[in-house]
């Protein structure tokens, strides 16, 4: 199940080896982070393993339901490690379910839900509301520059509270915030990853190449 | 009750467009959508890793026992399963009773099945689903009715095995004809897709659409007769991208410990190690009927064409 590189990538040579991207596989919409990375040259597999996550320069965590994804990470002995790891420095990109699982508290969670954490914000699961007030629009990220990126927000959180060393890279016209990033952590409560848009994961490759 | 008060981005900003319809389907990937029949049930499917619940009045089982007309639920009930769970919630409508699914929009479900395990409304055609604003599941037993469902607006497709039976195999049928027929189609040559597209009386471009992706452009999950972790996984390993489990359940011995242990199954569905784990202690499961006992005026996945 693992894929691991073609014998034609191994042999690409030790210097300029594409980095291994991990996409997070329990639950969600993890293919198309690996079709997105994968096009951008980076060596992705799907994790779903505790020793999944040994080798790997980065990780995504993609778009889904939160509280499954928390559960499925503790029942198979992914959640401490994966903890060790991001406060180790791993560069973690998550979408939406994933920048849930990034995020420090959660309001509106389900009963002893628990997250990853790792940012120092809050976020609010479903804050839009139900699947009628899912949306796509355009929004302007400045660290991205133009044109604005096209945000698909799907039953999506936002953030509430930004602590020390977040930065915010994204805000809807009420000011809400809905993308993030702190040293080696990167979230958006949207789906970059079902838009053919692939400034985010280019930004975040970027992080995991200048953390090897 | 759903205002489109939500941010405005220079004027952009789209509601209920086919990428916000199909990208929830997307979001629901690798999970399983639980029957639940009151907020209870609801609350144990989400405690188990549900990553949805279907919400109606009676499950497949017991429509199939109890018989008469099978109907969209009771706004109350609907109501309270929304307001119980933080999951998404889908519910049904009659085949072609568009005034229940304008009703259950208004309720604000996350998603609508239009559904043939509940009795039909309009033997000729189903709910024009273009015009709604939620989107909307419906079951296919083959490659043409698929097609048919997403020309008319259905943002997820789920193979409708038969409901109620606990007996796979008609999910284990209509899985491998739908992946079967749409392998047939990436083999064809172009000159040829006319004549499918007749065959499957489907549309062309659509037909096009599928032989040259080699996939449905929506998310196939998988509904009707899964009963235990390795029903599960096995529709996973047949290309499902995700499991409905309706009387499956609520009707065996121990509704939480087994719904838990289908939401593992359906993860590692390629690992039988750990599908055996799973599988331990459960109780017992529904005992179910065998397909072949239902007389053919009594199965469901025949109602829909």
């Amino acid at each position: 199940m693992s894929r691991h590189p073609t014998a034609s990538q191994s042999v690409a040579g030790s210097h300029g080896t594409a980095p291994r991207v991990g996409v997070l596989a329990l639950q969600g919409d993890f293919r198309e982070h690996l079709r997105v990375l994968n096009s951008l040259g980076a060596d992705a597999v799907p994790v779903r393993r505790p020793e999944e996550i040994d080798d790997i320069d980065g990780l995504v965590i993609p778009g889904g339901e939160s509280s499954v994804m928390d559960k499925l990470s503790r029942a198979f002995g992914l959640a401490e490690p994966l903890r060790s790891a991001i406060s180790g420095g791993l560069p973690v990109y998550g979408t939406c379910a994933g920048l849930i699982m990034l995020a420090d508290g959660v309001l509106d969670a389900i009963a002893g839900q628990q997250t990853l954490g790792g940012l120092s914000i809050s976020v609010r699961r479903n804050a839009f509301g139900n699947q009628l007030d899912s949306f796509e629009t355009d929004l302007s990220v400045p660290a991205l520059g133009d044109p604005p990126v096209h945000a698909v927000f799907i039953r999506a959180p936002v953030v509430e509270s930004v602590g020390e060393g977040v930065t915010v890279l994204a805000q809807l016209d009420d000011a809400r915030v809905v993308a993030v990033e702190s040293r080696n952590l990167l979230g958006t409560a949207f789906h970059p990853e079902v838009t053919g848009d692939m400034r985010f994961h280019e930004y975040f490759l970027d992080k995991v190449r200048a953390s090897r | 009750m759903s205002t489109l008060e939500t941010p405005s981005q220079t004027g952009r900003t789209e509601h209920g467009s086919s990428r916000v319809k199909r990208g929830l389907a997307e979001m629901l990937k690798g999970g399983v959508i639980m029957d639940v029949v009151n907020a209870e049930q609801a609350k144990i499917a989400e405690e188990a890793g549900a990553v949805a619940v279907m919400a109606l009045e009676r499950v497949p089982a017991d429509i199939r026992s109890q018989g008469g007309v099978a109907r969209m639920s009771d706004p109350d009930l609907i109501d309270g399963i929304i307001g119980a769970v933080s999951i998404p919630v889908m519910a049904k409508a009659r085949i072609g009773h568009f005034v229940e699914a304008q009703v259950l929009q208004v309720l604000g479900v996350d998603y609508i099945d239009e559904s043939e395990v509940l009795s039909p409304a309009d033997y000729v055609n189903h709910i024009d689903k273009w015009k709604f604003q939620v989107p909307f599941v419906c079951g296919a037993t083959n490659l043409g009715e698929a097609l048919r469902r997403i020309n008319e607006g259905a943002a997820m497709i789920r193979s409708k095995g038969e409901a109620g039976t606990g007996d796979v195999s008609e999910a284990t049928k209509h899985i491998r004809k739908i992946k079967s027929e749409i392998a047939h189609l990436s083999s064809m040559s172009k000159d040829e897709l006319y004549v499918a597209a007749k065959e499957l009386q489907a549309p062309y471009d659509l037909v096009v659409e599928i032989a040259e992706t080699g996939t449905l452009p929506v998310v196939l999950f998988t509904a009707g007769g899964v009963a235990t972790p390795a029903d599960a996984a096995m529709m996973m390993q047949l290309g499902a991208d995700g499991v409905f489990v309706g009387s499956g359940i609520f009707k065996s011995g121990n509704p939480a410990e087994r719904a838990a242990a289908i939401v593992k199954a359906t993860t590692f569905f390629d690992d039988p190690t750990v599908v055996a784990e799973v599988s331990r202690g459960l109780g017992e499961a529904m005992v179910g009927i065998n397909v072949s006992d239902v007389a053919a005026p009594h199965r469901l996945a025949e109602r829909g064409w």
